[in-house]
């Protein structure tokens, strides 16, 4: 077959029309492939919302629950605990929680909560993921004079406020995560969606 | 025989293919104990796939049983224990066998035009090979497999916007479980070991394609002798063959040893912390990537903004691929270079290693601000191997000079106002700038860079 009355300008059309259809196949197949590695339904289910009653927390009393693998700490803080937070501020590092990573932003306050006597937190050592323990106790001996109550992470040393919020010169460089989190009642909370929708 | 071999040969390229590679392949007859390391990648390669293969035949790749499964071969299968030593030890040995031989390209500059493409594919095969080691370092399910993982996953999670989204993409889940256990299995036995065999076999055909480089840094296809090939070059077999195999059985020697006698390394090949079942709630007391990662860790810590960290890391490891455009003197081996080059090549080894050694060291103020200062090193080792593509005037060199030390210094004058200890920075502080003394400003008031004649053909 020689060249003689080739059409160069379909030629063309033709041979760019092929690969934009080849290319959209690529495309086209290439999503399910890079969708599968997205987390399976049985993994959402796992990671989906939890619910809690926060009726059944006591006054003073710390529950746990568990969200996507991680420790979700529930306090519920005393009226004379809530008056104490403030005399922490000049120990802390970040009284105002000025870094937003570590909580939404309806929960950006004195407290760190959407109620002031409900603290809710991710019970994760932001150093190194460690599980702080909860010491609500004033100035027990081994903490100190200026202990008000907090967290205090047993692996390095980090300690917290009952607002979460870190202290200076510890290993941990940030106040501890508030998931996003929202009241579908007066004591019923959801964790792990809030108005902005699901947490990511 | 030779009945046989003309029928495949009418049919397949084999006695053409034999002849090109490795019969009338004419390397440079003076190859030194630097070209060792070529072969012996190879060698490690093969004893990586052979022991893997074997390894996957009684390991499970499910969180559940993951762990349970590598005791289960360490203590039950006949001969488990050796097949897995091999396949640790020789990660570890895949990478000391590579950093050599990417050294020895430094040395003589063989990343330098005509092998460019070469050494881009050599760097492709190192960004692979960290992947790989990585993906199969997860595998055991051990402490260290896990927080390690996080650690590095993590990193993804420092990028503005989508940061987020991606690592969960990776993991395959809201934390690093089954799911990510399982796709890593996935790329370190299948995927990545399919694209190193791949790139592997492409580094060689550009090799043997433009012939390789030696330790005088000449091109031997310039002169060629009465038989019509390099008058300097020597048949790979059957002259190298048996050169490299008298490196493998040495090689071997040591490889050995370390498998019998000292497997894990004293913590450095196979980490204390993996020889527990991996914990989410539970986090060891100190997390540090294998010593191969070592250098990288240190550079990503070095940088107190995660994000930029993690940009600077990526770029320490990237910037390789630019080394051929980087380094522009037309000179290859550093033998004809001036002493300030060689001083050059010889320190930024020097700061690999001990970049490599403080990423595995927890971080206190002392080595913080080492590793900052070596960090720095690193950096500005490219920047001078640019300098001394030709020779710089006076001007340029102070301007250089002043610019380097004067940004970093007012960096120092920023991080005193918020405190850092002023002695160790003060002291820290001639590291770089004693560096930048003699690479930069030497060449103009010594003879320390002069450089010598090249010559024209091979000297031994």
């Amino acid at each position: 077959m020689a060249n003689e009355g080739v059409n160069q300008s379909r030629r063309r059309f033709l041979v760019a029309a092929t690969s934009v259809v080849g290319g959209a196949g690529v495309v086209a197949v290439a999503y399910p492939y890079l969708a599968s590695w997205a987390p399976s339904a049985r993994a959402q289910a796992a990671g989906a919302p939890v619910e809690v009653d926060v009726s059944q927390v006591e006054p003073g009393q710390l529950i746990r629950v568990e969200w996507r693998g991680k420790p979700i700490w529930i306090t519920h803080r005393t009226p004379q605990m809530l008056d104490l937070l403030p005399e922490n501020r000049p120990r802390l590092s970040d009284p105002d929680s000025t870094v937003v990573s570590q909580q939404p932003v309806y929960c950006q306050n004195e407290t760190r909560s959407i109620k002031p006597e409900y603290s809710i937190l991710i019970g994760i050592c932001t150093h190194l993921g460690c599980s702080p323990s909860y010491r609500p106790e004033l100035a027990p001996p081994d903490l100190g004079s200026e202990w008000r109550g907090g967290y205090f992470c047993v692996c390095h040393g980090s300690r917290f406020d009952l607002a979460g919020r870190v202290w200076r010169n510890v290993p941990a460089p940030t106040n501890l995560v508030v998931p996003p989190h929202k009241y579908l009642s007066e004591t019923l909370v959801l964790i792990g969606e809030d108005d902005g929708g699901v947490a990511a | 025989m030779r009945a046989l071999v003309d029928w495949i040969d009418a049919r397949y390229p084999l006695t053409k293919t034999w002849n090109e590679h490795l019969a009338e392949y004419y390397a440079p007859k003076n190859f030194n104990f630097w070209y060792y390391f070529g072969s012996l990648a190879v060698l490690v390669l093969v004893i990586q796939l052979v022991s893997g293969i074997f390894l996957t035949m009684f390991y499970k790749p499910d969180a559940q049983l993951a762990f349970a499964s590598v005791e289960y071969i360490m203590r039950d299968v006949e001969w488990g224990w050796f097949i897995r030593y091999m396949h640790t030890t020789g990660a570890s040995a895949f990478f000391i066998v590579v950093y050599l031989h990417m050294f020895r390209a430094l040395l003589y500059g063989s990343y330098k035009r005509p092998r460019e493409l070469i050494w881009i594919i050599g760097v492709a095969i190192y960004l692979v090979l960290m992947a790989e080691a990585f993906a199969g370092y997860m595998l055991p399910w051990g402490q260290m497999s896990y927080w390690g993982a996080q650690v590095i996953v993590n990193l993804f999670n420092t990028i503005p916007v989508v940061g987020g989204d991606l690592v969960t993409w990776i993991r395959g889940d809201f934390l690093i479980s089954d799911a990510t256990l399982n796709r890593f299995f996935a790329l370190h036995v299948v995927a990545l070991p399919l694209v190193l065999v791949m790139l592997v076999f492409v580094h060689i055909v550009a090799l043997h394609a433009v012939g390789s480089n030696n330790p005088d840094g000449v091109e031997i296809k310039k002169f060629t002798g009465s038989n019509g090939h390099p008058a300097d070059g020597i048949p790979f077999h059957p002259y190298y063959t048996v050169k490299d195999l008298f490196g493998f059985g040495v090689f071997l020697i040591l490889f050995f040893a370390v498998v019998f006698f000292a497997p894990e390394a004293g913590g450095y090949f196979i980490e204390k912390a993996n020889f527990q079942m991996a914990n989410p709630m539970v986090t060891p007391d100190q997390i540090h990537p294998v010593w191969y990662f070592g250098t990288f860790y240190t550079v990503l810590r070095a940088v107190p903004d995660p994000f930029l960290g993690v940009l600077l890391m990526f770029g320490a490891v990237l910037i390789l691929f630019f080394l051929p455009w980087i380094d522009r003197n037309p000179i290859k081996s550093w033998r004809y270079r001036g002493t300030i080059h060689k001083f050059n090549i010889v320190f930024f080894g020097l700061t690999f290693v001990v970049l490599g050694y403080l990423g595995l060291k927890p971080v206190e103020p002392f080595y913080a601000e080492l590793g900052l200062r070596l960090t720095a090193v690193y950096l500005l080792f490219f920047f001078v191997l640019w300098f001394h593509s030709k020779p710089r005037s006076s001007l340029f060199s102070w301007l250089s000079f002043l610019v380097l030390v004067g940004g970093y210094t007012y960096w120092d004058y920023l991080r005193l106002e918020a405190g850092v200890d002023q002695t160790l920075l003060v002291a820290m502080w001639f590291i770089p700038t004693v560096y930048l003394v003699i690479c930069l400003l030497l060449p103009l008031y010594t003879q320390l860079n002069e450089e010598k004649p090249v010559p024209a053909r091979v000297t031994s």
